[in-house]
């Protein structure tokens, strides 16, 4: 699980082109989106992308992310749970 | 009617032009058939968090108003209006590339959204929170030109009294590529590249921005007066010189009255000579040239826009950019004449405030 | 001023002409279908509003050379501007200053998407690396038209055929040109079709505006434009006037790249703009014709800032796009040509597929073909980077 959140920050760093921040700077706990690493609306979707991709999860509804995204805690918990690949 | 008055400019090019005072220092190519523009640095101007998406396009288009709209000390303008060519085309490639090679998979929205010809016009209203009018036009090498129209036309009816007026192209590398395979850019065999004495068709490609604001008041630093423009689709050589003096009758002058002419000459042979067919009405003033230094691409009239303007408010020609050897003590008109391959003809008209 | 609208033309999946399209309205027959003209791995999955004709019966339609080199978006551009100037019956388009003002998201998109990297192996298909460019499809119409003078296209996404319309009636109020031959064209491509795929905005369904349930929109092709002409021509050639723009506005949000705000900030100052240049109230409006593309957040936006203007009294209104999808930067051409056929026949075209209503507010779209007196149709259109436009079309 350690692994998988280590993973995930690395790669939401490089698909989201956050240049200023490091694995380091994000917290398993932090929100991801609003005030946490203030992503947006763009960065859900591409969020999505990312979880198909990598994973083989397939959300139909951009509105499952909400919950799924909130954190890097909750979106390993639900990878773990729902990883095809 | 109010008149039109350039109040502001910002200009990203393949020269030194952002931060410096005007063409005080200049490279001349001879040797790319590419040539970059140079990059300010974004740091101060544009949030990181913003400018992780933000294509070059975006990026100098948001460099360049915001210079034009601090020289003419605007907060926000009433009106964005914009000029481009191809949009953030290098947007549209990523996103094309992506979904030809992965055969319509895995593709995100971010390469998508930015590859709407609009983005440079509404992430600068974003930017701003400006509410205002909002146009973007593209149409090759007339794009800049067709934003500068609808300006002058709103601000003559004092629809709107501060209009932020600009253009902004990037190149792409697989665009670029293209562009090779039809002679649209210069071979390498063509080196040493020149504007005045090619022997080649095609061009040097190159990218940049340039904004203006527009405002019906004139400012202690006002640049110029936009007078006048027209638009024409195209025209056969032999009609070019009708086309010059119906446009100069129009705006009640004669030929006589124009001191500096600033031409579009981009050193290709095969459509030079429209600037050549009317060299004989411009032979006793100083012409003026400057793709030499900005390179060619779509909306690189704009540059020659900034060029003439501060030409003006300068009353003084560099002469990296004199074509002929006339001199005159003090300029009052400005004609700008530009076409791209016998296509999208435009002539401005700049006047000293 | 007004401005007289003298003639239109327009092809859509509905529709080849004018007549064909207004038939299909009235007789509630939508456009959408799978996809038969591009191959994609959505073809199954989504319905579009694709024109069933090929490239090669569009060129026929235009007697161009089998060498030619139009995009299909230039095809139907080409098709549609020369249906209006022979429905304005012109005969010489340059005895006046005359003028074209395009509107085209993807321009020649079909055809890059389409030779990529074929372009590097097959000197043939050369021929379109120039048409990708959105400035070579409106010279082409102005060609097929025979337009010589000021050309120039406008491209601010969905919105763009509004802006066409509206900088046209500007150049005419001005005394700039006389005659501006306004509209817009955009083909299916795969490059929009994947676009809006990653936006999750595409219906898997028959899309719904202002419906509670609507799952997003279905694209289209289409191409539509309108003769705009001075009092002055319509006097000297005792024109037949179809209807007049009385009215426009543009305003943006300034919101989000892609997203609507949510109290639809932009598209009421448009329309309230719009009011303010055509000199009449909302009250006065017989017909919205809604941008309404069945995306949660357009409807959601455009029917708060509806509300924001109309309060309790919101007239008549739909949204065409069920008849032939979302047809991006034409779509302000042909719900100006389907706002002028309301006006002429006294008719609302009703807003397929609605059945519930949506629950943040209580607006139910006119649901059956209705008619009834229309003097005034306001027409929104809006698109990403939150550009927002609203015309308004008049009897007289």
């Amino acid at each position: 699980m350690e692994a998988l959140k280590q993973e995930l920050k690395s790669k939401i760093i490089e698909v989201l082109n956050l240049e200023d921040i490091a694995i380091e700077d994000i917290n398993d706990n932090d929100p991801l989106f609003g005030d946490g690493l203030g992503l947006d609306s763009i960065d859900a979707l591409e969020l999505i992308v990312l979880l198909d991709k990598e994973y083989g999860i397939r959300l139909a509804d951009p509105k499952q992310g909400k919950a799924i995204f909130e954190s890097i805690e909750t979106m390993a918990a639900y990878i773990a749970e729902n990883r095809t690949k | 009617m109010q008149k039109c008055y350039i109040n502001g400019m910002g200009c990203v090019s393949s020269q030194e032009t952002y931060d410096t005072s005007f063409l005080e220092s200049v490279e001349i190519n001879t040797t790319e058939n590419i040539v970059y523009a140079k990059q300010p640095s974004y740091k101060e101007l544009i949030p990181p968090a913003a400018a992780r998406r933000m294509a070059k396009g975006v990026k100098m288009g948001l460099a360049a108003s915001t210079k034009a709209l601090k020289e003419a000390n605007v907060e926000v303008p009433d009106a964005i209006i914009t000029g481009t060519g191809m949009g953030c085309i290098e947007d549209s490639e990523k996103f094309l590339k992506a979904l030809i090679d992965n055969n319509e998979e895995y593709l995100t929205p971010t390469n998508f959204i930015q590859s709407t010809h609009n983005t440079v016009g509404a992430q600068i209203a974003l930017g701003l929170g400006c509410k205002g009018y909002n146009f973007t036009y593209v149409n090759g090498s007339i794009s800049f030109e067709s934003a500068l129209l609808d300006a002058k036309l709103q601000l003559e009816n004092e629809e709107e009294n501060t209009i932020l007026v600009g253009a902004a192209d990037e190149t792409s590398s697989h665009t670029m590529e293209l562009f090779k395979l039809v002679n649209i850019i210069k071979k390498e065999s063509d080196q040493p590249y020149s504007v005045l004495d090619s022997n080649s068709s095609g061009v040097v490609y190159s990218e940049g921005a340039t904004f203006v604001t527009l405002e019906n008041v004139k400012k202690e630093n006002s640049y110029a007066v936009l007078e006048a423009l027209q638009i024409q689709n195209e025209l056969n050589i032999d009609e070019v010189e009708s086309f010059i003096s119906s446009f100069l009758e129009k705006n009640n002058l004669k030929i006589q009255d124009i001191d500096v002419v600033v031409l579009g000459n981009n050193g290709d042979i095969s459509f030079d000579t429209y600037y050549t067919a009317v060299d004989s009405l411009f032979d006793q003033i100083p012409q003026v040239y400057y793709k030499h230094l900005s390179g060619e691409f779509n909306t690189a009239s704009a540059f020659g826009f900034w060029v003439a303007a501060s030409i003006l408010k300068n009353q003084a020609i560099p002469q990296v950019v004199k074509m002929n050897s006339f001199e005159k003590a003090n300029f009052s008109k400005v004609l700008l004449y530009n076409q791209f391959q016998g296509k999208d003809h435009s002539l401005v008209l700049l006047s000293k405030c | 001023m007004k401005v007289a609208i003298t003639g239109m033309g327009i092809i859509s999946s509905i529709g080849n002409t004018v007549e064909e399209n207004f038939h299909s309205l009235v007789s509630l027959k939508t456009g959408l279908s799978t996809i038969s003209n591009i191959e994609t791995i959505h073809k199954d999955i989504i319905k579009v509003g694709e024109i069933k004709l090929t490239n090669e019966q569009l060129a026929k339609q235009l007697n161009l050379p089998s060498d030619n080199n139009y995009s299909r978006t230039a095809l139907l551009g080409a098709i549609a501007a020369k249906q209006a100037v022979e429905n304005a019956k012109i005969s010489d388009m340059n005895a006046y200053k005359s003028g074209l003002i395009s509107a085209t998201s993807v321009g020649g998109m079909d055809m890059t998407e389409k030779y990529y990297y074929e372009y590097f192996e097959n000197e043939a298909c050369q021929k379109y690396i120039t048409s990708h460019d959105i400035g070579d499809n409106s010279q082409k119409i102005a060609n097929c038209i025979g337009l010589k003078g000021m050309v120039t296209t406008i491209s601010t996404a969905c919105s763009s055929a509004a802006n066409a319309i509206m900088l046209g009636a500007r150049l005419i109020q001005s005394g700039e040109l006389d005659r501006v031959v306004v509209g817009g064209t955009d083909a299916l491509a795969k490059f929009t079709i994947n676009g809006f795929k990653t936006l999750m905005i595409l219906s898997d369904d028959y899309n719904a505006p202002f419906d509670n349930n609507r799952k997003g929109l279905n694209l289209g092709e289409a191409a539509a434009f309108l003769v705009l002409e001075s009092e002055t021509i319509v006097k000297k050639e005792n024109r037949e006037v179809l209807a007049y723009v009385t009215g426009f506005g543009n305003a943006n949000d300034a919101f989000h790249q892609t997203a609507s705000s949510e109290n639809g900030d932009g598209a009421f100052l448009a329309m309230n703009k719009a009011f303010k240049m055509a000199k009449i109230q909302p009250g006065e409006i017989d017909y919205i014709n809604a941008h309404g593309t069945a995306t949660p957040n357009n409807d959601l936006s455009e029917g708060r800032a509806i509300i924001r203007i109309f309060g309790e009294n919101v007239p008549d209104f739909s949204s065409t796009k069920p008849f032939t999808g979302h047809t991006l930067a034409a779509a302000a051409g042909i719900e100006a040509v389907y706002s002028i056929l309301a006006i002429q026949n006294n008719i609302i075209f009703p807003n397929l597929n609605f059945k519930t209503n949506m629950e943040e507010f209580n607006l139910t779209p006119q649901l059956t073909l209705k008619e009834k007196e229309i003097h005034h149709v306001l027409s929104n259109s809006f698109g990403f980077g939150g550009n927002c436009s609203t015309l308004i079309f008049s009897k007289n």
